[in-house]
């Protein structure tokens, strides 16, 4: 081999490797919302945001389609399903004009809403169940909502969970505080006493236990956002 | 009509390689996605035509490590596999390489049926050469376009079925539509099987696929 050649050789050898370091960094798995994987998440919130209509309503599916109870799955985060805190409230608050504080009877009195969709979990299964509660839209109009608010954030009271949404997916019509799941009052494995429920995000959007919902200027993460699962997440 | 044009021109040979280095990390940030919930059809109902339920795909294949990484793999990546496809068709059809490339049932069925009496030994006489490539490889590499776009229609159900209703519903539903989703990869998994060992059978395909070839005529005298 010829001292060109092999010096030809050493450099694209170096040059590839630095461009593999390069790509290595870029493409981070353990983290996603990184490099060129971060770039092009926010690449596909703004096509996801685009292909957002307010108005565009997921199938309303009937009483036949809804997947046996038995078959819907249950997560939680810690060893065991959070019970309801003794005199729990939902408190609304953040860039509102009246910060509220509603008990289930309190929330019972807004207007209803059924929401029977598809669900999609980001793990790939999906089921059908039909969920009773309290359109988001509605506490927004009840607590007057900021025209700076732009994000939603949702709290649980198992231990840390939460996420924040985009508020064009929150005050979707099909976005609701569930309090009833197949007809019954929520059942502790679902999020008892309310949760949110949505034809719009992934499940793991869909905070169960909730303790408080915000209206914010800025976007904040979530649970398992702040781990490396996408923050916009709609479907 | 005799064209002086090298067998495989550059755009062709540029799309090609992307192509096989984007699939494979499609393919594998697909395979760690479906880690995940190794079944197909909805919870609680699986279907039953499929004999894979509950088994993970090997290991070895998967990119991404988990979930989320997976997830950002395949949703970065797509972009680029879509971009690479959309290249290679506006070339196919502005260049007129589409000629010689695609199957027309017509022109090629009866080249492809002999190819393949022939390759299994049923026909001696070899079939009359149609110029670059025989019926049969026009008939697979078509279905593979047919396979690629499909594949991109049923990621976007998948991936948007509530935002793209029309499409979803069109593919049976969600969970038909990622059925679907999974058999195309099969489909393109082993249609490069058999692709890799023509290759290895012509060795010749693989530097004209690489170099691009000799400048001829597009049939032989």
């Amino acid at each position: 081999m010829s001292r060109t050649s092999r010096r030809t050789f050493l450099v694209s050898g170096a040059r590839t490797a630095g461009l593999l370091a390069l790509g290595a960094s870029a493409c981070d798995s353990n983290r996603p919302h990184a490099g060129f994987l971060g770039a092009m998440e926010r690449f596909n919130e703004g096509f996801q945001r685009a292909l957002f209509d307010p108005n565009r309503l997921a199938p309303e599916l009937s009483a036949q389609e809804e997947t046996p109870l038995a078959d819907f799955p249950q997560y939680k985060i810690g060893d065991d399903f959070p019970l309801q805190p003794a005199g729990w409230v939902l408190s609304v608050g953040g860039l509102v004009e009246r910060p509220l504080q509603l008990t289930i009877d309190d929330l019972r009195r807004f207007p209803s809403t059924r929401v029977r969709v598809r669900h999609h979990c980001v793990e790939g299964w999906s089921a059908v169940a039909s969920w009773d509660g309290v359109r988001v839209s509605e506490i927004a109009r009840a607590a007057g909502i900021d025209r700076r608010a732009r994000y939603v954030e949702f709290r649980s009271f198992e231990q840390g969970y939460y996420s924040s949404w985009d508020l064009e997916s929150a005050l979707h019509r099909q976005t609701v505080l569930a309090y009833a799941m197949d007809g019954q009052p929520l059942a502790t494995e679902y999020g008892a006493p309310l949760r949110l429920y949505s034809a719009v995000k992934l499940g793991y959007k869909m905070v169960k236990y909730l303790a408080e919902l915000k209206f914010l200027p800025v976007r904040t993460g979530g649970y398992w956002e702040d781990q490396g699962y996408e923050w916009f997440a709609g479907v | 009509m005799r064209m002086a044009r090298q067998k495989q021109p550059f755009l062709i040979r540029g799309t090609h390689w992307a192509n096989l280095f984007l699939l494979a990390i499609m393919a594998g940030s697909g395979l760690q996605i479906l880690v995940a919930y190794p079944f197909l059809g909805p919870s609680g109902a699986p279907y039953a035509w499929y004999p894979f339920q509950g088994t993970n795909p090997p290991r070895a294949l998967a990119i991404g490590h988990w979930l989320a990484g997976a997830r950002h793999w395949h949703f970065a990546f797509a972009w680029l596999l879509v971009a690479n496809g959309l290249l290679y068709l506006v070339y196919l059809f502005a260049s007129g390489e589409w000629r010689r490339r695609l199957f027309f049932p017509r022109r090629d069925a009866r080249n492809a049926l002999e190819t393949v009496l022939h390759d299994v030994r049923l026909r001696r006489k070899s079939p009359e050469s149609v110029g670059l490539y025989n019926g049969m490889q026009r008939l697979l590499y078509t279905a593979t376009l047919v396979a690629g776009l499909l594949l991109v229609l049923s990621g976007l159900a998948i991936y948007k079925p509530v935002q793209l209703p029309h499409l979803t519903a069109l593919l049976g539903g969600y969970d038909a539509a990622r059925a679907i989703h999974l058999m195309l990869l099969a489909a393109l998994a082993l249609f490069t099987l058999v692709h890799v060992v023509q290759v290895l059978l012509h060795p010749r395909s693989l530097v004209d696929m690489t170099s691009g070839g000799a400048v001829g005529p597009e049939n032989p005298p």
